[in-house]
Formats: C-alpha cells, sequence, structure tokens
C-alpha cells in the first residue's frame, strides 16, 4: 500500500502544478527588429577597466559606452565597409581642437547627451573616467599610456562641458588612443553610489551593472550564456540604430553555429572557422554570406626563444623558416583565408609598410645547409606549443611544420595548452618553438614592434628576443616627425627582423563574419567585435 | 528514523573532508596561473605579483587551504574569474538546468529500458531477448557527446524536426518567473504552456541522448530482477491458480521486481549528474557542467571547488534518499548505517 | 573442470550475441597487434592535394582535412586505444581489487580505511576527476590510464570486497588455515583465484568504459598530443566535420570506437553467464 500512497503522493503533486496554473502570456517579440548575434564565447565582463575582462567583452562596452571621439568610416575595394583609422571624428564630444604645440586636446561635450539613468553627461564624467583608466592599473591602463596618457593631472573638466587633456609632447598616437574601447565615458554619479572606501572606482559593481549613456542599453547578461542589448531611443551622439534589440548567443560548437546559419535560426556568427569561410566564399554552399577583412596589424607566427638553445643562434631561426611549408599552411590549415607572408620580393624592403611579406620561401635544402653551419648538422629535438583555443587552424599548423620539420632532423612533439594558461605559459617566454599570434590596435608599424619585438620584453615579445639597435631605431620612430625619416627606421628594423628572423611570420588573419544575405550595413573594426549601430536588417 | 538520517549524515562526513582537500590540491596543481590570467594582456612581473598577493595566492598551501575552509564556513566559495560573478549565484542558477535535463534524461531512460527490460525477461533467451540486449548494450558503447551531434545533425539540420540546439529556451521565448528553476515545472505552476512546450522541445533531444547512455544499466537490473521474480514461489503459486499471465507478470512481479531498480536508479542519476558535462557542451546547455568544464580549463579554481563540493553533497544526499525511499518501499529492509 | 567447459560451451551456442562478442575481440586484438603492417598507408603522411577526401577504392575511410588516410590511423589507433584500456584495468585490479579483498578478508581497520578511500572517490563527478588529473598532471598516455584506474577503483574494490566478505569463512579457506597457510598466502592463493572469475567481468565493462573516458578527455581537447592517432581524437575532431558534410572523418573512427566497447560490454555480459549461471534460467 506504501508504493501505491507513493506514486499516488507524486501524481497529486503533479495536478496541483497544473491547478495552480494562471494565464500569464509571453510577450511575442518581433524576428524582424531583432539582431540574433552567435559567439563562441560572451563578455566575461561588462568593465572594459575590469581586472581580467576578456576580449570577447569588447562587444558589450563598444555598443553600451560611447567614447568622446570615435573613428570614421571608409568603403574598401571590394566594397565592405571599414572603419578608417586615419578620420577621427566625434561621438559624446561635439567638436574638439588640438592646441597649435601639439601638447593639449580641448573637447566640446553635447550638451543634450544622457546617461542610460536620465542624468545628463558632464565633463567632469570623462575626468573621472580617464583618471579611472589609467589608475586601476593593467590593461587599460596600458593601452592608455600606448598614447601617452598616464597620470590624472593630464586630464582637466574646463567647465561642465568642456574636457581637456596634456600631453608631455606631442604624440601622434594621443588621438587614436582616446578612440579605442579603453576610454569609455562612465557615469560617475551612478558609479560612486556603488563605490566603497576599498573599491572606490566601483570595480567590483561595475563588472556585473553599466553605467553607460551609449546606443544600446543593458537589458540581460547571463555569463556564459547570452547577452541581450536593446536600443537607447534617446541617444545622442550619432544616427539613431535600426536595430531595436539585440541577442549575442553563446554557441561554443562550431559545427552547431553553422547549421543554426544555413537554417536561417541565427543573423550573424561571429566566430567563423576558416573552413566555412572559404567554402562559402567559393560558392559551394550560398545559403547565407560572409564578409572578410584583412586584420590590420595583425600576424600569425611561429616564435622561437631566442634565450634559449639551439634558437639562441640566427642561423637555426633562419633554417625553420626556410623549412616551414608555407605553401601547405596557407591552404589546407587556413583554407586560404589569409594573406601569405613568405615569398616577397629579395633584399631589404622596398616600403615601410607593414605587415609585408618576407622574402622566405620553402627550401629544405637551404634550411639543412643552414642547419649545418649552425652546428646542427642532425638537426635535434624540441616541442611546438600551441593554444589549444585556437586549435582549429594551429593544430594542422603544427602538424605540417612538425612533417617538414623532421625532414630536416628536427624532431619534435606537439604541445597544446588550454587557452586560458596559453597567455601565461607565453609569459614564461620557455616554449622554445610555438605559433601565436599578435595584432595591434593601432595600425602604425612602430607599435607592432614595440609590443612584439621590443627588448622591453612585453608578453607579446614571445621569443624575448633583444637587439638594442632595433630598440632604439623603434623608439626614435615612436615620435618621430619627419615622414622621409620615419620611413627609413621603420624599413630598418624590418630588415632587422628578416635578418634575424625571431619569428617567422605565416600570414596576416582575415576576420570572418557570416551573415544571412539581408543584413547590411556590417563594418570592420579594429577591435573585432561588432559594432550594431551601424548594422541595418532588410 | 531521524536518528537513522542523523548518523548516516554524519558518516558521510569524512568523504565530504575528503573531496574537499583532494579538490583543493588538484586544483592548485593545474598547470595556469590565474594571476597571469587576471592580470590581463599587457601584465608586468610586477602586476602579477601584486595580483597573486590580492588573490591570496602567495600564501603556503595550507594557509590558503585554511582561508578557503574559513571562507566555506561562511558559505562564501569564492569569486569565478571567468564571469566574474560568486561561484555560489554562478551554481544556484546553473544547477536546476544540469537537474531538469538529468532528471528527464532518466525519465526517457526508464520510460525505454523498463519495458524493455521486461519484455526481454518473459522471453529469456529468444531473439527479442537478445536484441534489447544488443540495442541498450549499442547506446552505452557510443561516446555521449556523439551520439549528440549526430542527432543534432539528423534531428535539426537535416529534417528540422528538433529546435535550434541553442540552450533551455528557444531565442524568442522568456524564461519562465523563477520557482524552483526547472523550466518545466515553473511554466505549469504560473500556467504558461507556451513556454512549457518551447522548454520541453530544447530539453528533448539532449534528455534522449543522456537517456540512450544510460538504457542498458536500468534495461540490465530490469531484466535480471523480474527473472528473479518470475521464478519466485509466490508468482508459481498466482500461476497454479490460474490468474492471467497478463496479470501476473505486470500486478505481481513487476511490482516486488522494481525494488532493486530503484536503487540502479539511483546510482545511474548520480552518474549521470556527473557524465552529462559533455551533453552539455554539444547542446551549449547553461549547466552546471559546461561551467566545471570552463574552470578547468582556464583553472579557475573557485568554480571548479564549488561545482564538485556541490556534486559530492548531491552524491550524499541522494544516497540517502535511496536509502530512506527503499525503507518506505520494503519496511523490511533494515537501515545499517 | 570440464563442468565448467561445458558450461561456457553452452554459454557461447546458446547466447549468439556472446558468440559475437567473442569474435570481435579476437579482430581487435589481430589489428591491435599487427595493425601497423596491415596499414595501407603511412597513417601519418600528410598531402595537402587529397585532403577531405571521400571513402574511395584507394582510401576505403576516405582522408582527413591534412589529406591523411582515414583507415590506416583508425587501424593503427586499434593499439593505443586497447593498451590504454588493458593497462588502465590492470592498474584499477591490482590496486582495487587487492584492497578490496583484503578489506573483505581482514575486516576491522583494514576496511575501514578502504571502504572510505572508495566512499571518497565515488563522491566525485568522476568524469570531472579523470578531467582534472590529467589537467593537473599533463595529457599524456600515462597520467589518462592512471586517471581512469582511479575512477574505476572504488568498483573493483566493493566487488573484491563483497565477495572475500563472503568466502572468508568458506570451507576451502578454513581448510587452508588449518594446513598452516599464512593469511597472504590464503588471500592470493585462495581467495583471489575462486573471485577472479567475477573480477573478470568487471574488467570486461571497465575496458570499454576506459575507451570512452579516454575519447571523452580528447572532446574537451585533453587527449594524447597530435598527430598520434587515437580513436577519441579521431572523432573529436571529425565531429566538426559532420555538419560541412564530410561526414567520414567522425563517422568511421566513431564506428570502431562503438565497435570496442560494445565488444567489451557484450563480452562482459557473456562472462557474466558463464561465471554465475544462476543469472539465467
Amino acid at each position: 500500500m506504501q508504493r501505491r500512497a507513493f506514486l499516488l503522493a507524486s501524481s497529486i503533486v503533479t495536478a496541483t502544478g497544473l491547478l495552480l496554473a494562471a494565464a500569464a502570456p509571453a510577450a511575442a517579440q518581433s524576428r524582424q527588429e531583432t539582431l540574433v548575434v552567435l559567439v563562441e564565447n560572451g563578455p566575461n565582463s561588462l568593465d572594459i577597466h575590469g581586472v581580467g575582462t576578456s576580449f570577447r567583452s569588447y562587444v558589450a562596452a563598444w555598443n553600451m559606452y560611447d567614447r568622446l571621439i570615435t573613428f570614421g568610416r571608409k568603403t574598401l575595394p571590394d566594397g565592405t565597409l571599414s572603419y578608417d583609422y586615419s578620420k577621427i571624428e566625434p561621438e559624446l564630444a561635439e567638436s574638439f581642437t588640438a592646441a597649435p604645440d601639439g601638447k593639449s586636446f580641448t573637447f566640446k561635450i553635447r550638451r543634450d547627451a544622457k546617461f542610460h539613468d536620465g542624468s545628463p553627461v558632464t565633463a567632469h564624467d570623462v575626468k573621472w573616467s580617464y583618471d579611472r583608466a589609467v589608475s586601476v592599473g593593467g590593461f587599460p591602463t596600458f593601452q592608455m599610456a600606448a598614447g601617452s596618457l598616464t597620470k590624472p593631472e593630464q586630464f582637466t573638466a574646463v567647465d561642465d562641458y568642456t574636457f581637456r587633456v596634456d600631453l608631455p609632447k606631442p604624440d601622434k598616437l594621443a588621438l587614436p588612443d582616446m578612440a579605442v574601447v579603453v576610454p569609455a565615458i562612465f557615469n560617475s554619479k551612478l558609479a560612486k553610489k556603488n563605490a566603497t572606501e576599498k573599491d572606490p572606482w566601483a570595480m567590483e559593481w561595475m563588472k556585473t551593472n553599466s553605467a553607460a549613456g551609449g546606443a544600446y542599453k543593458l537589458e540581460k547578461w547571463a555569463p556564459g550564456q547570452e547577452t541581450v542589448l536593446v536600443r537607447n531611443d534617446d541617444w545622442k551622439s550619432g544616427p539613431l540604430p535600426k536595430i531595436k534589440r539585440v541577442i549575442m548567443r553563446e554557441v561554443p560548437s562550431a559545427g552547431n553555429r553553422r547549421a543554426l546559419m544555413e537554417r536561417g535560426d541565427a543573423d550573424i556568427s561571429v566566430d567563423m572557422p576558416q573552413k566555412d569561410a572559404a567554402e562559402l566564399l567559393a560558392g559551394k554552399d550560398g545559403k547565407y554570406k560572409v564578409v572578410g577583412v584583412p586584420i590590420e596589424n595583425s600576424l600569425k607566427y611561429i616564435g622561437m626563444v631566442t634565450t634559449m638553445k639551439p634558437f639562441d643562434d640566427a642561423r637555426v631561426r633562419q633554417a625553420i623558416a626556410y623549412a616551414t611549408p608555407f605553401d601547405q599552411i596557407y591552404k589546407t590549415a587556413i583554407y586560404g583565408r589569409g594573406i601569405p607572408m613568405s615569398d616577397g620580393p629579395a633584399g631589404a624592403p622596398k616600403d615601410a609598410s607593414w605587415p609585408q611579406p618576407f622574402p622566405v620561401s620553402t627550401d629544405l635544402e637551404k634550411a639543412k645547409k643552414l642547419l649545418a653551419e649552425a652546428g646542427y648538422p642532425n638537426g635535434f629535438e624540441t616541442t611546438i606549443s600551441i593554444d589549444l583555443g585556437d586549435a582549429t587552424a594551429s593544430e594542422p599548423e603544427a602538424v605540417l611544420l612538425q612533417q617538414s620539420l623532421a625532414q630536416i632532423g628536427i624532431k619534435t612533439t606537439i604541445e597544446k595548452i588550454p587557452g586560458a594558461n596559453f597567455r601565461s605559459a607565453m609569459l614564461q617566454k620557455n616554449r622554445p618553438l610555438h605559433i601565436a599570434s599578435f595584432g595591434g590596435w593601432l595600425n602604425f608599424p612602430d607599435y607592432y614592434f614595440f609590443w612584439g619585438y621590443h627588448g622591453q620584453n612585453a608578453v607579446f615579445n614571445t621569443m624575448s628576443y633583444k637587439n638594442e639597435k632595433m630598440d632604439a631605431l623603434i623608439d626614435a620612430s615612436r615620435y618621430e616627425a619627419d615622414p622621409a625619416k620615419y620611413k627609413e627606421q621603420v624599413m630598418g628594423f624590418i630588415k632587422m627582423s628578416i635578418d634575424e628572423m625571431p619569428r617567422v611570420p605565416l600570414y596576416q588573419q582575415i576576420l570572418d563574419v557570416g551573415m544571412q544575405k539581408n543584413i547590411k550595413g556590417y563594418t570592420y573594426w579594429f577591435h573585432r567585435q561588432l559594432d550594431v549601430r551601424q548594422i541595418e536588417k532588410l | 528514523m531521524l536518528l537513522l538520517i542523523g548518523k548516516r549524515l554524519l558518516s558521510a562526513i569524512p568523504s565530504v573532508i575528503g573531496v574537499l582537500v583532494v579538490t583543493f590540491l588538484l586544483t592548485r596543481a593545474l598547470p595556469g596561473d590565474p594571476a597571469a590570467y587576471f592580470a590581463g594582456p599587457a601584465a608586468t612581473p610586477q602586476a602579477i605579483a601584486e595580483i597573486r598577493k590580492s588573490l591570496g595566492l602567495d600564501k603556503s598551501l595550507p594557509e590558503q587551504f585554511v582561508v578557503y575552509v574559513k571562507d566555506l564556513a561562511r558559505g562564501d566559495l569564492g569569486n569565478s574569474i571567468a564571469t566574474g560573478r560568486p561561484v555560489l549565484e554562478e551554481v544556484r542558477s546553473r544547477l536546476p538546468a544540469s537537474l531538469e535535463l538529468t532528471l528527464l534524461g532518466l525519465v526517457v531512460s526508464v520510460g525505454i529500458a523498463v519495458p524493455l527490460g521486461v519484455l526481454a525477461a518473459t522471453r529469456p533467451g529468444s531473439w527479442i531477448d537478445h536484441s534489447c540486449r544488443v540495442i541498450t548494450t549499442a547506446g552505452v558503447s557510443l561516446p555521449a557527446f556523439f551520439t549528440g551531434l549526430l542527432l543534432i545533425y539528423v534531428l535539426y539540420y537535416l529534417l528540422g524536426w528538433a529546435p535550434a540546439p541553442l540552450g533551455r529556451l528557444d531565442i524568442f521565448n522568456s524564461a519562465p518567473r523563477d520557482i524552483t528553476g526547472l523550466y518545466l515545472v515553473d511554466s505549469l505552476l504560473v500556467g504558461d504552456l507556451e513556454t512549457f512546450w518551447a522548454a520541453l522541445k530544447q530539453l528533448l533531444l539532449p534528455a534522449f541522448t543522456l537517456a540512450v547512455f544510460t538504457l542498458a544499466p536500468i534495461a540490465r537490473m530490469t531484466r535480471a530482477s523480474m527473472l528473479e521474480v518470475l521464478s519466485s514461489d509466490f508468482i508459481r503459486t498466482a500461476r497454479a491458480s490460474g490468474l492471467s499471465p497478463g496479470k501476473v507478470v505486470y500486478a505481481y512481479a513487476f511490482r516486488n521486481a522494481m525494488l532493486p531498480v530503484v536503487t540502479t536508479l539511483g546510482m545511474v542519476f548520480s552518474f549521470l549528474l556527473g557524465a552529462n558535462v559533455l551533453v552539455e557542451k554539444v547542446f551549449s546547455w547553461p549547466g552546471i557542467g559546461t561551467f566545471a568544464i570552463e574552470a578547468l580549463i582556464a583553472s579557475d579554481y573557485a568554480p571548479i571547488q564549488g561545482f564538485v563540493l556541490t556534486m559530492a553533497l548531491m552524491y550524499v544526499l541522494l544516497n540517502l534518499a535511496i536509502d530512506v525511499l527503499y525503507i518506505v518501499i520494503d519496511p523490511r529492509v533494515g537501515f545499517e548505517a | 573442470m570440464s563442468e565448467t567447459w561445458k558450461h561456457i560451451r553452452y554459454v557461447l551456442t546458446e547466447n549468439p550475441v556472446t558468440l559475437f562478442a567473442f569474435g570481435l575481440f579476437g579482430l581487435l586484438l589481430i589489428c591491435a597487434l599487427f595493425g601497423p603492417w596491415l596499414a595501407p598507408h603511412d597513417p601519418l603522411f600528410t598531402d595537402a592535394a587529397r585532403a577531405l577526401k571521400p571513402p574511395s577504392a584507394q582510401h576505403w575511410f576516405g582522408t582527413d582535412a591534412l589529406g591523411r588516410d582515414i583507415f590506416s590511423r583508425v587501424l593503427v589507433a586499434t593499439r593505443l586505444d586497447l593498451g590504454i584500456a588493458f593497462s588502465a584495468v590492470i592498474l584499477t585490479f591490482g590496486i582495487g581489487a587487492i584492497a578490496g579483498i583484503a578489506a573483505g578478508y581482514f575486516g576491522g581497520w583494514t576496511d575501514r580505511v578502504v571502504g572510505r578511500i572508495a566512499d571518497t572517490i565515488m563522491a566525485f563527478p568522476l568524469f570531472v576527476l579523470a578531467m582534472g588529473i590529467v589537467a593537473a598532471l599533463g595529457n599524456t598516455v600515462g597520467n589518462i590510464v592512471i586517471a581512469t584506474a582511479i575512477i574505476n577503483m572504488p568498483l573493483y574494490a566493493r566487488v573484491a570486497r563483497a565477495e572475500a566478505n563472503i568466502r572468508r569463512n568458506a570451507g576451502f579457506v578454513e581448510a587452508a588455515r588449518l594446513s598452516g597457510n599464512s593469511e597472504g598466502r590464503i588471500l592470493f592463493m585462495h581467495i583471489l583465484p575462486n573471485i577472479l572469475p567475477i573480477l573478470m567481468v568487471q574488467c570486461s565493462l571497465t575496458m570499454g568504459y576506459a575507451i570512452l573516458n579516454a575519447a571523452g578527455l580528447s572532446f574537451i581537447g585533453l587527449g594524447i598530443a597530435p598527430p598520434t592517432p587515437e580513436w577519441g581524437i579521431l572523432v573529436a575532431e571529425g565531429a566538426q566535420y559532420i555538419i560541412s558534410g564530410e561526414w567520414w572523418v567522425a563517422l568511421f573512427p566513431g564506428l570502431a570506437l562503438m565497435l570496442a566497447v560494445f565488444c567489451f560490454n557484450l563480452l562482459g555480459d557473456g562472462l557474466r553467464d558463464m561465471v554465475d549461471p544462476r543469472r539465467r534460467t
């Protein structure tokens, strides 16, 4: 009997559930005014200044917050839209002027601009936001410093609607650096309300809350699941966006993302494997379209730690370069979705463009000869380290490299490092041979070399390379005002990077974004995330 | 009875402490450096050292453990680096998703496996018996992630019968008011049938994937238990007194054979809760399993510790529940701690 | 002894499925032993020109993204996968079964210690424990074996303990004791052989589980380092090509993996029938 009673009891529970029911129809939302975006991973913080904020978070910061200024847009030769780093336009500022000596900038702030809570945007908010960026340390502070913005004393709220930035000396990167993701303008009154004595910058609160005034408001953020933004109809810093609501869903499996796109259940897929993009472009399966733009100032490369034997010898590094199967990597690992960086014109660089192809090609005989000269006629053993998070491309690259190196006697094993640990592994600078990538936000060769090759040994100089002559050239070019001299300096350090070969550039990456055919207005941005404000759905 | 439950709980304490210590040591042995991750791309060694200090990772292991246990005693499971939120909050919001999926998987599995087991037991040695065995064994022989991917390919991509594998709800449905956290139950409680169907549709494919994986043990146990009961004296008596074979099997034998099956269910459930991490990943399911995998790959200590602790506690409670259920079903069973 | 053989023959003829499983096992063993010589192509040789080609007379299972012959890779992987499974089972058996027998036979604190350890392991979500061990120690074959062995340990310990406990005062044990055998000798020479058949059933079932476990680890990226072929890695890699229509990359390794696990599970069932005739009527 007890058994029956138990079964009965459970069915009663279900029945009461049904009885308790009350009518509450879910609000139907129109598919037409909503943009569904698929990403592999989403934001891990809403605060662009936060500690450990991942690049996936830029999408939230970029669409929710305004900056004082932003970049203009241009149409590339193939008709796709891109931001234009040579054109600076006002955003939250209605106008700005540079002092004749180039040592200060003055911004006039829009008088009608409001934050999402309705309070007006003032120069004091701007001052607070800039102070915060240079004070909290870590990535935001570093990024600000790249434009000579380092101390709160440099920032002045002249009056409620006038803001001035002072520089120690003229810097061509200062203005562009104020248009990147970091110097976002926060609602300082709201933030201060949520600050504590221990946490004056409200870092804790800002992680999961928004103090923004930009084109989109936060509706929902479920980390690891989805981010939902709705249009801010009161936005004044630009033309009102067309899309009313954006749902960004995190779908880790690339196959599922492709299936969703092909079946029309999503509008945009941001993280597209090269294979899918190549097939779509080849017209094999034109269910949706793909827009691919070469990522500025960004290279996939083979790095060699120059402080470790045998890679301390430039001839060994040259040998690796000549043993790299560039063509196979280009064709099979990335399905042609990249701009090759091998087989460049012989001799010194002919111009100061960057990136530019290196004068190397696959030549195993030459590689063997170089190895023998360096004293390793029979090769050696080493490890190729790759980032597991990027394994779709890196793993075949590593396998192809492994096979090619075996032919000149270099035996290798492949080490896959989980994405989150890859950075700390690179920081240790003890992975002798690694495949990695680095891109600079600001599109200048000296910027790339400053992070990637300079003897200051930043984490991006994964080769631990140090060459005082090169450092001197990089430092000089950083503030060089004379274009002719600048060109000479840039060609100088590019030549050194070819001769010394601490890293072998493989290809310039392409950012492929898949979208349904009715999506218009997609624009490539330096931060590689989606700017919803320009997108239209027809 | 209460005394017995208390005793049982007490006896579980050493295991839970063991789990705490082992998990703590295991996370600290992970290769990543949370401080370097935290410090961001352009960090200097000093910045990393500072962050290591602020995270308390510069202390010795025993000291860190004491801090961890102290926090735990206050109910603080720490913060996740990856999502920036308290682990407790994450577990609370994600556990229902996993529970709902696992429970439905179990229901589907029982719905298929028990009839199969009964069928096999009534005709032992026949081709039906053999095919039941082959089918259920084949199910457990495929990696669950592979079954899931195949199901998505066929049922969603090719045929379009199943909804998009996008987690717990279709993009245009909003979650029901949070009461139990189980969408099926919550939507019924507020009478939102539309959401109920939407949630159920999303659940079916992953639940079926899980079910396929667990048919074998349940069917096997049902079959064995049925065989044993069918050969027992009271069934023979029932048969001899002229009751119809159907009535003998379903009314008498079946009910008595369910006891060992219930025990198996408990084991299967706890196994499933741990095993569904891969299925969650395949279906973008926002469960606790996906959370644990990501954390482990990222050397994110707090979520791993929180996840393992939660699972261990659930395991203890589940076993307790099974024991209690056992007594409720069959009072002859003694209760020994 | 002849009784046993008769029974085994009876089970095999009576149960075609078990017979099939034995046949399959034979096939797997042949692949494992002679795979590298039987493979028609070099399993590691890449060729961009023939990437992602569907099955053909030249490449029975087609080729993968780097143009490697999938048939050869699947064949060669047999040795590694069975190797992982066998070593994991032997290791678990060595630790779990011996500890379990000792616990069951001696009782007292031995029993309590073994029981506690087994309980603690059981309280872990097992797959995540395996992940943790491999992530912490590094993803080598040895560590995957260790992780698999550890998570299976409690099962063996429990079965062995229960069986040893029943037999500790059995007639043959008493007899051995009276004729002056040491405890250790009784444990290894008398009790262990007696419960070995039951443990063999467990072994067969765990073999399958070990292969699945390795496959799961590969899926989340904690498998064996490339380019070594292993079924789980082959399936996990192939999974990304399902939607784009290159089904053969995942399907054939998946089938091989499934057949192997299937075979071990059926074998386990069959062995159970042989060992314990009461289970069948």
